[in-house]
């Protein structure tokens, strides 16, 4: 097709097509910032070309085709040094491959490598987003809310561990992937949370990088097809994401979940994640995320708050903490106790928790002492959680609440 | 291949473990260097004495000074190490995993510079 080719277009192709074209050449050079920067510069060409001879057929695989060359002859000119081992792979790497064709997806290497233990969990999300999501630094660090300057040295700095300690780009053996995996789902799922309550700033929610986590699960589901957890981190994602439209109300304040406008849900994404749900079930070999995806499912079935099947939650809550024994899971689990057996119960389970300085502890804790009239005590509760809470909105949420405590 | 620096920490003043504890220790710690000769990755190995019996000489204002170690005034004190050759930072970590377990103690990994060529 020839049609007109715009800026959106290519920003499109590369939005889609930069992680596979990266990981394929990080495997081809073995280095990352040589397979990056002749990625970048096969787009800038692309942008120059592509609105005069319209898409190719293959716009990845030119892409692709077109960065290896220019890598190949950026590794020619620095090679001109006398250095034996480029050469010899120069020999090798233009005798072995000379057309790049529908090749293996190389992202999967490239997410465990992104995803290495040995790496912090900061580089680890930067990495991710920025070699598999294809997000450019500036983005990145828009989207973790740290300065530009700050963001450029954890990528520098992980690359180079990446380079000096020769973390190498495979997909771990099967005896290793289970824990492997988790580290891998934990960085999506902690960018997608990023994205659902932001740290810090004025918006609640982060729009960007929920859609980021998304994208980066479908892509895990998609070259591991097997993995029911990744399934079931989606579908927990789909799910979550399904309720964003009625978490904010039209002043941009927070709307708790037994207070959401349910007919503003997605029902799409709902469709979606329940399908998911169902086809887990039936494979029968449950993990944490699967069961988180069921609570939401629970959740997601309920037209009303006071429909919701609560026992079934605690049910999955009990599971959940055979898998995850935390503190946090048995925080929310005593929220679903409180809709079963009443605050009184719930309140004996929170007081139980080592959370003193998690913000939502203070504020379930204060919910439950609302319920049971004890006003000031919710009130020195609501205080505590103000304290914790970085993001302005929930703030707002909890100052209103203390507020409304008075009133009755 | 990398070479790694598989090094031994210890806190210093911490229970020395009993007699037979400390015999499966060596042997356990034997047992895996003749793994690692026999797989080929082994360059060198050695345990220290302890941070007490350390030297430090450095230049200061021109002169060479030798005084009592040890350099670092931190707690943590090297008490070993080995210096391996393997295929990559994985392979690494699956031979630390099985060195502190096998002298229990934590391990800590570093790449070696390349060889300037």
């Amino acid at each position: 097709m020839t049609g007109a080719v715009n800026g959106s277009d290519i920003e499109r192709v590369f939005r889609a097509e930069s992680g596979r074209a990266v990981a394929s050449l990080v495997r081809f050079f073995g280095d990352i910032d040589i397979a990056e920067e002749a990625v970048q510069e096969a787009f800038a060409i692309a942008i120059q070309r592509w609105p005069e001879t319209g898409l190719p057929p293959s716009p990845a695989g030119w892409i692709i085709t077109t960065a290896r060359n220019r890598g190949l002859d950026r590794v020619r000119r620095e090679s001109s040094r006398n250095d034996r081992q480029q050469q010899a792979f120069l020999v090798y790497a233009t005798e072995a491959h000379t057309e790049v064709g529908p090749v293996e997806d190389e992202r999967l290497r490239l997410i465990f490598t992104c995803c290495h233990p040995a790496l912090g969990p900061e580089a680890q999300v930067a990495l991710t987003l920025r070699l598999i999501a294809g997000l450019q630094t500036p983005e990145i660090a828009r989207a973790l809310l740290v300065t530009e300057p700050t963001m450029g040295q954890r990528l520098v700095r992980a690359k180079s561990k990446i380079r000096a300690a020769n973390i190498p780009y495979r997909v771990p053996d099967d005896h290793e992937l289970p824990d492997r995996l988790r580290s891998v789902l934990a960085v999506v799922y902690l960018i997608f949370n990023e994205g659902h309550v932001a740290t810090s700033g004025h918006a609640l929610i982060r729009e960007d990088l929920c859609g980021e986590a998304i994208r980066l699960t479908r892509v895990l589901v998609e070259l591991m097809p097997d993995e029911g957890e990744a399934q079931g981190l989606l579908a927990l994602l789909l799910l979550t994401e399904a309720r964003r439209p009625a978490r904010v109300s039209a002043d941009g304040s927070l709307v708790r979940l037994g207070e959401q406008d349910r007919s503003l849900w997605n029902s799409a994404l709902i469709e979606e994640g329940h399908a998911i749900v169902r086809a887990l079930l039936r494979r029968g070999i449950p993990g944490p995320y699967q069961i988180q995806a069921a609570i939401a499912a629970v959740h997601a079935d309920a037209a009303t708050a006071e429909a919701t099947d609560w026992s079934q939650i605690v049910q999955l809550y009990d599971q959940l903490l055979m898998y995850t024994p935390t503190p946090i899971v048995a925080l929310n689990r005593a929220i679903a106790v409180a809709e079963l057996d009443g605050p009184e119960p719930a309140l004996a389970i929170i007081e139980q928790l080592d959370l003193g300085n998690f913000h939502l502890y203070h504020a379930a804790r204060a919910d439950l002492l609302e319920r049971l009239g004890r006003v000031d005590e919710a009130t020195d509760s609501y205080d505590r959680s103000i304290d914790l809470t970085t993001n302005m909105v929930e703030q707002d949420h909890l100052r209103r609440r203390r507020a409304d405590l008075h009133l009755h | 291949m990398t070479q790694y620096l598989l090094s031994v920490h210890g806190v210093e003043g911490e229970e020395i473990p009993a007699p037979d504890e400390m015999q499966k220790i060596f042997k356990a710690v034997d047992d895996l260097n003749t793994k690692i000769q026999k797989q080929g990755s082994w360059v060198f190995a050695g345990g220290l004495h302890p941070a007490n019996t350390a030297t430090v000489v450095r230049v200061q204002n021109g002169d060479v000074v030798t005084s009592d170690g040890p350099f670092a005034e931190s707690k943590e004190q090297l008490g070993g190490f080995w210096i391996v050759e393997l295929p990559d930072l994985d392979a690494a970590l699956a031979l630390a995993a099985e060195a502190t377990v096998a002298c229990a103690a934590p391990i800590e990994v570093r790449p070696f510079q390349d060889e300037p060529s």
